[in-house]
């Protein structure tokens, strides 16, 4: 394990905090620091962690009502004339609903706008199905010059936030519900486009994003004790994916296991997969929602019950290395 | 400054260069854009809009959206006559490599500001431009007393610009207009000023059987919006309509334009059939003609 993450991280007591709030805190450092960040939201201020923005720069927060589309063209707006927006709603809802408009009105006109999407994957829980936002990563990564990305923690969320302010250019990033463990610290790097190991190995490449990377580690040290060594890389940015680290990795490996709370298909085993498949093809198993909807129930049970376990990634990593 | 009968036939000059456009390009969209032709007169030369092609990254320009962009060889032209692109591109359009693209775009920094062609879209980057100047002011203070407070180095840009959208009348039917309309008016924009082209027709009829808008007013204010109609053809009302918009002090105005499709070409007037074509070479000739004649008149009643 890599000497910049949380020394806790296995512990059954680790701590956990809802990647969200990253975004909540960096937004409010944000606006000390910089006076064109703006802040958007779909009356969803409370749960995307807007609010404290907007009670601290009330002229700079826009609450635009339960109206996606519009509140994505406004942004496109004020990123045109030389703000920096931050859009804010559930992750099903923007880029769900106001695809068309971050295609059109940020992408395509080389607007600044940062995209926030709450509340990804199975991991909502009991809001159920239509609240789970599990297809976000592939409807936005098709669309030229934007960057996506997934961050693992809150620590990381709330860089990764700092870091949208810097970048000139469409950012699409996602958060989870739950509190979810602390991976990394302050010490970790963090730049977009850039993977980094967490553990090296040289029997099996996992390969994580979200929250998830967690599972990655646990199933890292299960299959240790079976004398398995895994690498695990963090693979936060989707797009541009990382080539290079995973590449460097593959050859020392020759399999992998994907790892995300997201549909197989299109997301980080579609991106992992397509590079592979050009620069250097190796079995690739993916961890993941296997083209279907999700469902109301705890965060834990839908996880279990969707093979999104360090078990399940211990097996897959197995499968992996058969098929070498 | 022109006067009044000058932009009448700048205007009359626009709708020949749409035509042959449209014919050199062999597609694209006849009625709306000769039907704009005078509000894009009466906005771009008519004196009230701060508009210079010398002036293009100037932050205190007025900014123009056009959301219903494929209206666009409109836009076009009065650019060309306004001195923002050369004439003779005109005859680019829709062709592999130039800047003037099927729908308008802002990536050749030739005045236009904004990607527009899904209908609906720009009335909300409209939005947040004006929103953007009206945070500068009000963040200015907040500067200026955190600078006084603990001497912070913050910079950021002044400027102080009205923006006009346009939008078509079919294109309201998009939901999403109307999302817009109530944030512009719980925001009482008064920086924006909306002009809608009410020429009743959409690509699969008249606007009234496709999706009625009436009462369009009436709609309008109860979104909190100052409403004024105008002839669409009448360059003086429109550019009075304009001065009034700029005067505006709690709320966004919305310029009804009553207009002609097919304005000027006597055989596409009112037809919702020439929404989406463009003239073939015979129906070009008479356009052409019907209009030089048109414009010979305005020229002799000038004199």
């Amino acid at each position: 394990m890599k000497a910049y993450l949380n020394p806790f991280l296995l512990y059954k007591t680790v701590e956990k905090i809802p990647t969200r709030n990253g975004y909540g805190d960096a937004l409010v450092e944000l606006g000390e620091n910089n006076p064109n960040v703006v802040v958007l939201t779909a009356d969803l201020a409370e749960s995307t962690r807007a609010l404290k923005f907007g009670e601290a720069y009330p002229d700079r927060y826009i609450e635009c009502g339960v109206a996606e589309q519009n509140m994505m063209g406004v942004a496109a707006g004020l990123a045109i004339s030389g703000k920096i927006p931050f859009v804010s709603s559930y992750a099903v809802f923007s880029p769900g609903r106001s695809w068309d408009q971050l295609r059109v009105s940020v992408c395509y006109s080389k607007a600044n706008v940062k995209i926030a999407g709450a509340h990804t994957g199975v991991s909502v829980g009991p809001d159920g199905a239509t609240h789970q936002a599990l297809e976000d990563l592939a409807i936005t990564r098709v669309i030229p010059d934007i960057i996506v990305c997934a961050p693992c923690d809150a620590e990381e969320t709330r860089k990764c936030t700092l870091a949208a302010a810097k970048h000139k250019g469409p950012i699409y990033f996602r958060f989870a519900r739950e509190k979810t463990p602390v991976i990394t610290t302050k010490n970790t790097p963090f730049e977009f486009g850039k993977a980094y190991v967490c553990r090296e190995g040289y029997d099996v490449t996992l390969i994580a994003c979200g929250p998830l990377l967690h599972e990655a580690l646990l199933a890292a040290e299960e299959l240790a004790k079976q004398h398995i060594e895994a690498e695990v890389i963090n693979s936060h940015t989707i797009k541009p994916l990382d080539g290079k680290t995973i590449q460097t990795s593959l050859k020392k490996t020759a399999c992998a296991v994907t790892i995300e709370e997201h549909q197989i298909t299109g997301g980080l085993h579609g991106a992992v997969a397509e590079f592979c498949a050009q620069s250097y093809p190796v079995p690739i198993e993916p961890i993941g929602m296997p083209n279907h909807f999700g469902e109301s129930g705890e965060p834990d049970e839908l996880i279990t019950k969707y093979g999104m376990r360090a078990k399940n990634i211990v097996k897959a990593a197995k499968k992996a290395i058969k098929r070498k | 400054m022109k006067t009044v009968k000058q932009l009448e036939k700048t205007a009359n000059q626009i709708r020949q260069d749409i035509i042959n456009m449209l014919l050199k390009a062999g597609s694209g969209h006849s009625a709306g854009p000769l039907g704009m032709a005078d509000v894009f007169t009466a906005l771009y030369l008519g004196g009230v809009a701060k508009l210079n092609p010398k002036k293009k990254t100037d932050p205190n320009r007025d900014r123009v959206v056009l959301s219903n962009a494929h209206i666009c060889p409109v836009l076009y032209a009065t650019l060309a006559h306004s001195g923002y692109i050369p004439h003779k591109q005109l005859k680019t359009l829709r062709q592999l490599g130039s800047p003037l693209q099927g729908h308008s775009n802002n990536h050749f920094n030739n005045g236009i500001e904004t990607c527009g062609g899904p209908l609906g879209q720009g009335i909300s980057q409209a939005i947040g431009i004006a929103l953007s100047a009206r945070i500068n002011r009000t963040t200015n203070i907040e500067q200026r007393t955190a600078q006084k407070n603990r001497s912070s180095k913050l910079e950021i840009q002044k400027s102080n610009y009205h923006t006009w959208c346009l939008m078509g009348d079919g294109e309201l039917d998009e939901g999403q207009c109307w999302e817009a309309f109530m944030l512009a008016g719980k925001m009482n924009l008064r920086e924006l000023t909306v002009f809608i082209d009410r020429n009743n027709i959409q690509i699969d009829g008249p606007t009234e059987e496709i999706m009625p808008l009436e009462d369009l007013t009436a709609k309008f204010k109860a979104f909190n919006w100052f409403v004024i109609e105008v002839d669409g053809h009448n360059i003086r009302e429109i550019l009075d309509a304009m001065k009034k918009a700029k005067s505006m002090a709690a709320n966004p105005t919305v310029i009804i334009c009553h207009t002609i499709p097919g304005k000027g070409v006597d055989f596409m007037e009112n037809k919702f059939e020439w929404h989406g074509k463009p003239p073939n070479k015979e129906e070009a000739k008479i356009a052409l003609h019907e209009l030089r004649t048109l414009g010979g008149k305005i020229y002799s009643e000038h004199q």
